[in-house]
Parts: structure tokens; sequence; C-alpha cells
């Protein structure tokens, strides 16, 4: 018996503009239109705003910590473009505030959930996003979950995961991968390849030559894009989307992209990191070939960065107010959301403020207080 | 995006017995199993609740592991009874997912020993969902399946999880010890607007009783006394309510009395009747299968001292299995768990 091939396949690889700003007229052809692609370069200036001015709150003490995005605009903003408002289902990790804006959450909610308020996770009506998952990982399941119920209650919906590089090694991406695929269900896994998974890079974190082929092990249609390139990672998120949306189940995009800031605030990437490396992906700041490819269309001067960026400044000025002058919450309000009714023992807890180690009956004992604010 | 906390209002049931009195006589009722209990309370409130699905390892095709499942493929279809991959974790933060959407899941471990690897999704995301989203996303999702030793499965397999997971708030945890309750408590769980750990014993899933054909519900946080006496108060849940009832048999021809109370659920904990017992006894003997380390027998003790202190005449004593992991020889594990010769004479020791 002669031995044969069994499987065998490829990944492809889409940029649509290049880092001088220049298109592939022929690929540009169904995505982004000239308008569009200036507003969402406006936005994509207030982000950029947003990030240095969460960093500035951190290092003055305001914010606990924050996670910036500088540098990955253009996966966010390109996917989530690409997901339908108030249809598709965004289910994120911590590295794409911009598709979250997109789909309508305030931002003042992504400052409120870092400086540690869980109103910042009350995700407002109309707008479909889960919190921001913190353990690596664990939201691509429910993503998968999420997905299945679409899926059971005939809804066209779809659910678009995030997860960075660094993630696609825990053994939930694996089970969420396989999961999708046996189901079937309309799932789209966004991976943000940044190079870096805090100091860990990329080809220590895995031996594979990318990471889009580990969706293969799945059968799953799979992409590597220039995640830089706002045009290309939209129409890899569309045309995954709305296939999962048709029915043809789950997608893998790889997107490769760039963290030029340092992993979070707790983090100085400058000691591990190489500069020559660093300032080689500068060039390739989605941004940076957004303005050229504007400004060669005459839709783009300085003038108009520099009024873009003064209004930036003034947006972002009222968004740090709405997250600091929201009223402080209740230190009692700690007990309201363990369980969807307060069980007796918590509620005695809440009265008191108390622990029930403290005796018999901690209201007698006279601890009883009024519940303060902090 | 609408909240998963709405749930529609339990139906009035048929009958509510007082659940804190022993079980109906079993005099020309009907008798069913264990699994035949479980497997009405799932399939009576799928009939009643599209959301619902059912899935776990071997659930559909083979009609369960354990055959507690048996047929209800054929009744709801492949697309509410799921036979998923080999996959803990995969399954129960899928459920998550699909419990945020508005679907609710009944997750089947063929062990809770497994549920191990499942740890982050069921410790450090179902519990904390409600909390961390400021009250906007529930989990309501049961998670159910065998636990505890005693069928000669070795030490990897032989899990009672529930001393390690009644630590963690945001969960109920629910431990029946017989087919009567064991229904009863399901279906309160599946309606349950949080997530419902439901905790089952391979030894017991063969059991016998008497469980009536019309629809209950048992609430949560409400413990059975099965035994009513003077001397001395005998607290467990699940399996090993059934040795305690033994050892009372036997103390009951020494002349000793006992209340014996069946949590029926851990959390919540009906910590009020044990006290009311205790107040009345002076005694107390908690018996758990659970390691003794930090266990809920230390937590019932820890709770009885601070609120029963001056009523107790002697101090109160646990019966957990001893501090080693489970062994697989027969007779060693037999020796290793709690049973009705060691509860006996810790209640003799409490009245010594
Ligand atoms: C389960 C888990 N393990 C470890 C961590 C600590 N941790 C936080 S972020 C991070 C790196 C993640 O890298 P990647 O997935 O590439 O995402 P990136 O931060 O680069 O966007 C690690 C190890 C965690 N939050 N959760
Ligand atoms: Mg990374």
């Amino acid at each position: 018996m002669p031995s044969r091939t069994v499987y065998s396949a490829s990944v492809e690889y889409l940029q649509i503009m290049d880092e001088e700003g220049h298109v592939d007229a022929k690929l540009a052809k169904d995505t982004l239109s000239d308008e569009e692609i200036l507003k969402l370069y406006q936005f994509m200036v207030d982000c950029r705003q947003l990030d240095e001015i969460a960093f500035k709150l951190q290092r003055s003490g305001r914010m606990g910590t924050y996670p910036q995005n500088k540098g990955q605009e253009a996966a966010a903003i390109g996917s989530g473009y690409a997901a339908k408002k108030g249809v598709d289902f965004l289910v994120p990790c911590y590295r794409e505030n911009a598709a979250l804006f997109l789909h309508g959450l305030p931002m003042h909610y992504i400052l409120l959930h870092w400086m540690g308020d869980e109103r910042g996770n009350q995700i407002p009506e109309g707008v479909n996003m889960t919190p921001l998952s913190i353990p690596i990982g664990t939201q691509m399941l429910h993503a998968t979950g999420i997905a299945w119920a679409f899926k059971l209650k005939k809804e066209p919906r779809v659910a678009i995961t995030y997860f960075g590089d660094g993630a696609t090694s825990e053994g939930d991406f694996h089970e969420a991968m396989n999961f999708a695929s046996t189901l079937q269900v309309p799932c789209v896994f966004f991976c943000q390849n940044n190079q870096w998974a805090i100091s860990v890079p990329r080809d220590q974190q895995m031996n594979s030559a990318t990471v889009a082929q580990k969706a293969l092990a799945y059968d799953m249609p799979t992409i590597q894009v220039d995640g830089n390139d706002l045009l290309a990672v939209h129409k890899a998120s569309k045309d995954a989307i709305e296939r999962a949306r048709q029915g043809g189940g789950p997608s893998f995009i790889e997107a490769v992209t760039y963290r030029l800031a340092d992993h979070t605030t707790a983090d100085d990437a400058r000691r591990y990191r190489d500069t020559k490396e660093v300032d080689a992906w500068i060039g390739k700041d989605p941004m940076i070939r957004l303005r050229k490819y504007l400004e060669r269309k005459n839709l783009w001067s300085d003038e108009k960065q520099k009024a873009a960026e003064e209004k930036a400044k003034v947006f972002v000025a009222d968004v740090v107010k709405a997250a600091e002058t929201i009223e402080k919450p209740l230190i009692s309000d700690i007990f309201d959301y363990t369980y969807a009714e307060i069980p007796e023992e918590l509620e005695r807890q809440k009265r008191t403020m108390r622990t029930s180690s403290l005796g018999q009956d901690p209201t007698q004992a006279g601890l009883a207080a009024e519940p303060s604010t902090y | 995006m609408t909240t998963t906390l709405e749930h529609p209002a339990l139906p009035e049931p048929a009958i509510l017995p007082d659940f804190t009195k022993p079980l109906p006589s079993r005099e020309g009722d009907r008798i069913i199993q264990f699994r035949e209990a479980l497997r009405e309370a799932m399939s009576e409130e799928m009939r009643k609740d599209s959301r619902i699905f059912l899935m776990g390892e071997e659930v559909a095709q083979y009609n369960g592991a354990y055959k507690i499942s048996q047929g209800m493929l054929d009744e709801f279809g492949p697309l509410r009874i799921i036979d998923s991959p080999i996959s803990e974790n995969g399954f129960a933060g899928l459920a998550v997912g699909a419990a945020m959407y508005g679907l609710r899941p009944i997750i089947e471990f063929m062990s809770w020993s497994f549920s191990l690897v499942a740890a982050d999704q069921i410790l450090n995301n179902v519990p904390k969902m409600l909390y961390m989203s400021g009250g906007q996303w529930g989990c309501p999702v049961v998670f159910r399946g065998n636990d505890g030793a005693g069928g000669q499965l070795g030490s990897t397999h032989s899990w009672c999880v529930e001393g390690l997971y009644a630590n963690v708030p945001g969960v109920k945890i629910v431990i029946p010890s017989n087919p009567y309750d064991a229904k009863g408590l399901l279906k309160t769980a599946i309606a349950d607007p949080d997530p419902v750990f439901f905790l089952e014993s391979e030894r017991m899933l063969g059991d016998k009783a008497h469980v009536p054909p019309e629809e209950y519900y048992i609430p949560f946080g409400q413990a059975a006394l099965l035994r009513e006496g003077k001397d001395c108060t005998i607290v467990s849940f699940g399996r090993p309510v059934n040795f305690c009832l033994e050892a009372d048999e036997a103390l009951r021809a020494e002349g000793i009395e006992c209340d014996v109370l069946d949590m029926r659920t851990i959390r919540p904990l009906d910590i009020d009747s044990i006290i009311a017992s205790v107040k009345k006894t002076g005694r107390i003997v908690v018996v758990d299968q659970c390691w003794p380390f930090a266990s809920v027998a230390s937590e019932v003790v820890t709770q009885v001292i601070e609120r029963a202190f001056d009523w107790l005449d002697h101090q109160p004593l646990r019966v957990n299995t001893e501090d080693v992991p489970t062994p697989y020889s027969k007779i060693l594990e037999a020796e290793y768990l709690p049973n009705p010769r060691k509860i006996a004479a810790a209640v003799r020791k409490t009245l010594a």
C-alpha cells in the first residue's frame, strides 16, 4: 500500500494597504469607502488619545492599572466595524477597546472598569458585549456558548471573540475551537498577534510558523492578515462574520500586529525588548499609513490632523470627567450581586458590615452600623 | 441585552409537604430509583422550558454513563441532549456563554472528580459573573454528577468536592440523600437563577424510594429532620445521611435518641435548624464524607460554637473520612469512609 497525503492545507496572508498607504485596487474594491476610512481614522485619533490619557491617569494614581491598546487600533476597528452593531456579540479580553466603543460602549466605562468600579461592567442596554475577561482565554468558551445559544434560538447573529497570541497556548482556546467546529456555531475567533505575551515573545510561546494554522486542526477557515491594515482586517472579518451568519460555521483570523506600549502600566517593556524591533514597528503604525493614504487623496492635511487631535483632547477630557464624577458606590454594595437574591446570612453581614464570626447576633452586640461610603 | 435574571415563577406545586418532617409513608405509593428521580426532574423541566438543554459526556447516544438520561435523546432530540467532546473545561465554559445569552444549561460531569479540570470556569467564572458585571449577567447553570467515594474508584476518581467548592461564594450546593429529595431539589435547581452544583452519588443511583407522581419543588436551605430525639444532634448531608439513620437505629436499641438532620443543601446552609436542635440536645456530631481539614463539618462546628456555645454539654465532634487520599482496596476504603459504627461511637462519646 503506497503512502499518500491524507490532508494538506495552506494559510493565506492578506494585505490591502501597505505601510506607505498604497492600496491594492482590486482587493480594495469591496472594502471600505473613503468616507468610512475618514470617519474611522478620526475615531482612531480619539481612541489613541484615550489610551494616552488612561496611561497618565494610572501614573498619577487615579487608576489601578491599564493595558494600552496603542498600535493595535486597526485590528480592533476593522473587525468591530465588520460586526453588526446591536446584532452581533463581542466577547473581548482587554486590548480591543475601539471595537467595543464602535458597538456603543461609552468610553468612560473602560476607565471605570480599570478604576475598579464594577459599574464599568454593567453593559448598557443595546450594547452587545460581555464584560472584559482578565483570566486569559476563558472568554473564548463563553463566545462559543453564546454562539451555541444563537444557533439553538435560530437567531442570525454572530459572536466574535478577541484574544492574544499568548492565549492560544491555553487549553480554553483549543477546547473552544473544538466545540465551535464540532457544533458548527456562528463564532469568529479573532487573534491579535501582537508578538508578545508580557515578556514572552511569540516564537517562545509556540513553535508554529503562524498562529492561523492552529485552526487547520479544527478544519476551520483561517487566514493571516496584516493587522495594522484596516482594510485587510475589515475584509477578512466581514467574510468570516457573514459566512458564520449564513450557517457556514466558525472561522479564525490572525491579525499580525504589534504592542507598541508596555503590556500594562505595571510593566516596563524596555527591559526585555530591543528598541530596534520597536522602532521598526512604529513605522508600521496603522495610523501612519491611513494618514498617508488620505493625504494622497487630498482628504487629510496637517491642519485637519491638528484639529482632530484638539477635538480628541476635549472629547477625552469629558470622558475622564464622566468616569471621575460618578457617584461613589456604597461599601455595602459588595453584598448585592453575589446571588440573584441576597441570602439571609449575607443580608446580616450587609447590615452590620461585619462577618458572622463576630458573635451570635451582631445586631445585639451593638455592631450594627449604617453602611458608609468610601 | 435582556438580562438572564428573569425566570418564570415556579408553578404552584400540586403538593407542598412539610419539608422539615421525615419522608411521607412509602406504602401504596410509587417507588422509583434515584436515577429515575433525576431523569424525571430534568425531563419535566425541559418539557416546560425550551431554554433548557443537557450536555455532557455520553449523555445522549449512550443514555448517560449511569443511565440517568435514558430515553431523553429520543424525547428531546440532539439539539437539547448533547454528547460533548471529552472537554470538561470546554463544556463548562460553553454553558456559561449559553446562560449569558438566556439559555438554561444542565451540565453533567461524569464525575465531580473530573470537574477539577474545569476549575477555572466553574470556580473563577461561574460564581463571579453576576458580581463582576454589577448584577447584570447571571449564570443559571446546573452542574451535576457523581460525587464521593465508595465504589473502589481509587484516589483520583473519588473526590468529594463539597469541602473545596463550598468555600466559594456565588454558587449554591445541593447534596440529596434520597430519591425523593433528589427530584424535588433538582427541579428547584433548574429553576433557580443562580449557578447550582448538584452532587449525586454513584452508590445511591439504584436506591429506591417513594416519589409521588405529582410535581413538587423542595426549597433550598431547608433541612429535613429525619429522626427526633433529645440526646444528641446528628447533622449530615448526601450519602452519609443514610449511615446516620442506621447508627440512630442501633443507638435507639440502647435507649439513645437523636435528632438526625439532613441538610439537603450546603449553600445555603440551614444553620438555624441545627442551632435549634443543639439548644435542645446540647450535643452535636457532624458527619461529612469529605476530609476533615477545613471541611463543611468544620464550618458547621464553628457556627455552632459561635451561636450556641452556652448550650453545649460536650464539645462538638466530627466524623469525616480519614485525612489521606481515598484508598482503592475495598476493605481500606470502607474503613476510610464514615460508617454507622463510627457515627454511633461518636454519639456515645458525647454522652459519656
Ligand atoms: C489564566 C491566566 N494566566 C495568566 C495570566 C497573566 N497574564 C495576563 S496577560 C498575560 C499575557 C497575555 O498575552 P496575549 O494573550 O498575547 O495578550 P496580550 O496581552 O499580548 O494582548 C498573562 C500571562 C492571566 N491573566 N490569566
Ligand atoms: Mg500578545
